[in-house]
């Protein structure tokens, strides 16, 4: 393995770089890990014609190695719990996770089921929440907008550390 | 070099899921394939497994309204709808017509919405992104519709019990009829593309073909069904609401293949459309809620079947004169459909399964509602009186 470091000003440069591509080409990935499938036709319906995501070089993406963000929607249940930890840990860094309804964010009407774990940031870390039951496509679009808005005013861009959920899973497996 | 002779019937197994570009929704897949043709294919269910059933026996009987609404956002009215249709029935309340025509209108003008939003998801999965996009921006027009009349694109809770929560004014009626005419045009364009386009009847002509025979062995309902020839639909057979004064026709093809669900699915728009506009110029006059709907219901069973989008949407509800539902028991069309899907790819392309998923229409959130639980007892049959002592011990040790 070759070592070679950059000089801190060339760095920066790189920093810098990487941050405008990052902004400017979010790719996402969804998944849903027991919602109705209301925000889930909402999210839909946001990269189409009408709300037009793309505009903001936003790209619904299969497969969690190509995506910087995760959209979720519904509450977790206990079949999903796994699933939704392993594609946030087969995303690359950095990655942010945006949380869509109101299931996604408290559990909803699914409180208190016995097949449902809970909320969504109580499996894995989330940096927006897009509240409604389902959220407007315009509520979804300025979600995303402000976590980019957050991301290019310097929010911290390094991995939460992996939460000791991930690691009893692993060990299971 | 020692050589290792190579199997000569090897069996690679495709899984697809729960997570997949295909759908939207979590579902997992195997399918043996031999080659590019499968032989062999499993499901796996329940990511989406909820506990809605069990959830509803703590809910009163209005909170279960607004709890069976978000079984699936997609068909959210016709959830309501049934579950009030049977409490309705079960306390024994006259609900005015007037009402019943408004629930009759948004069941319509959301099968519209949700067989247009499954024509896009279709062409998506054929590899037909225009299409995908043109239909959903045409399907805008019943958001837009849907959302001036209720107040909300998805969950509309138009049902209360005992009657619906708003009027249709006429300059609501206005603009739903020039939305209708525009979607009844473009309707007419896709019928046009979906019977006559060469490179996408290459993916529905002749794939996938379901006998009226082996589409009654399977049980399939709903659109599914009417495309192999099978002549059921609740709205004629057993008219619920206000489908006895304002009767529908049903749609029927024989080909039973892909594009016979096409076919049936869009044909259906154009009844709907109809019966939209007849509902609108024949609005009965009277009360849009019954005076007063008992808190408590007395006991009793009822059962409820209403024409989902997909096909019947059936509820058993029983009451033992409490203000919560003794059982709640749901059976939605996309379970019935499931099996046609796995018998149906043996001998298909892999590639011609995710149109084959599609051509249910699929819906796993209403779907996945079993749930097998092994222990040290020993799997197999559970007993209502062995599940119930289940749960009672289940929460017992969580508390």
């Amino acid at each position: 393995m070759t070592n070679f470091s950059l000089t801190n000003e060339w760095n920066n440069v790189l920093l810098k770089v990487k941050k405008w591509a990052r902004i400017n080409s979010p790719w996402l990935i969804h998944y849903n890990s027991g919602s109705c499938n209301g925000c889930d036709i909402e999210i839909l319906a946001t990269l189409t014609p009408r709300y037009d995501a793309e505009r903001f070089g936003v790209k619904l993406q299969g497969s969690p190695r190509h995506a910087d963000v995760l959209i979720c929607t519904g509450p977790v249940t206990r079949q999903s719990r796994d699933r939704l930890l392993r594609i946030y840990e087969q995303m690359p860094d950095p990655k942010f996770v945006v949380a869509v309804g109101s299931c996604a964010i408290s559990g909803g009407v699914f409180q208190g089921c016995y097949n449902v774990v809970g909320h969504i940031d109580e499996v894995i870390p989330v940096d927006a929440y897009v509240p409604g039951c389902p959220p407007r496509p315009e509520a979804i679009i300025d979600g995303l907008v402000k976590l980019l808005t957050a991301i290019q005013k310097g929010a911290p861009v390094e991995p939460p550390a992996i939460t000791q959920l991930t690691e009893e899973i692993y060990d299971a497996a | 070099m020692t050589t290792i002779p190579m199997p000569t019937k090897e069996k690679f197994i495709v899984p697809i899921g729960p997570q997949h570009p295909a759908l939207k929704e979590p579902g997992h897949f195997e399918f043996a394939v031999d080659g590019e043709i499968v032989t062999d294919a499993t499901v796996r269910l329940g990511y989406v497994h909820r506990g809605i059933e069990k959830a509803a026996e703590a809910r009163n009987w209005t909170q279960n309204l607004y709890l069976v609404e978000r079984i699936c956002g997609i068909c959210s009215h016709i959830h309501a709808l049934t579950y009030s249709l049977g409490v309705e029935k079960l306390a024994e309340v006259e609900v005015p017509r007037r009402a019943q025509a408004i629930r009759v209108l948004v069941a319509e003008l959301e099968r519209v919405h949700s067989h247009l939003l499954w024509f896009g998801v279709a062409a998506h999965e054929a590899g037909f992104d225009t299409l995908f996009m043109y239909s959903w921006r045409d399907r805008e027009t019943i958001m837009d519709i849907l959302e001036a009349l209720t107040g909300n694109r998805v969950n509309y809770s138009a049902n209360v019990l005992g009657g619906v929560k708003f009027d249709v004014s006429p300059e609501q009626c206005k603009v739903i009829l020039t939305g209708i005419d525009f979607l009844e045009e473009r309707t007419r364009h896709y019928l046009n593309v979906a019977t006559s386009d060469s490179m996408f009847l290459q993916r529905t002509r002749g794939i996938g073909i379901t006998r009226l025979r082996d589409a009654q062995r399977l049980g399939i309902v709903g659109p599914t069904a009417r495309a192999s020839g099978v002549i059921r639909d609740v709205r004629v057979d057993a008219p619920y609401a206000a489908y006895d004064e304002f009767p529908v026709q049903m749609v029927v093809e024989t080909a039973g293949d892909l594009e016979a669900r096409f076919v049936v699915r869009l044909k259906e728009l154009f009844e709907s459309f109809r019966l939209i506009r007849e509902i609108l110029a024949n609005l009965p006059a009277g009360d849009l809620q019954v005076k007063r709907f008992p808190r408590k219901i007395k006991a009793g069973e009822v059962i409820s079947r209403v024409e989902a989008p997909r096909g019947e949407v059936f509820y058993y509800i029983r009451s033992t004169g409490g203000e919560q539902p003794d059982r709640l028991k749901v059976r939605t069309p996309t379970l019935c459909n499931m099996a046609s899907v796995l018998s149906l790819s043996i001998g298909h392309h892999l590639a011609d399964v995710p149109m084959l998923l599609v051509g249910i229409d699929p819906c796993f959130s209403c779907n996945d509602r079993g749930v097998t639980i092994s222990g040290n007892e020993g799997n197999g049959r559970w007993t209502w009186e062995r599940l119930r002592q289940f749960g009672i011990d289940y929460y017992a040790r969580k508390v």
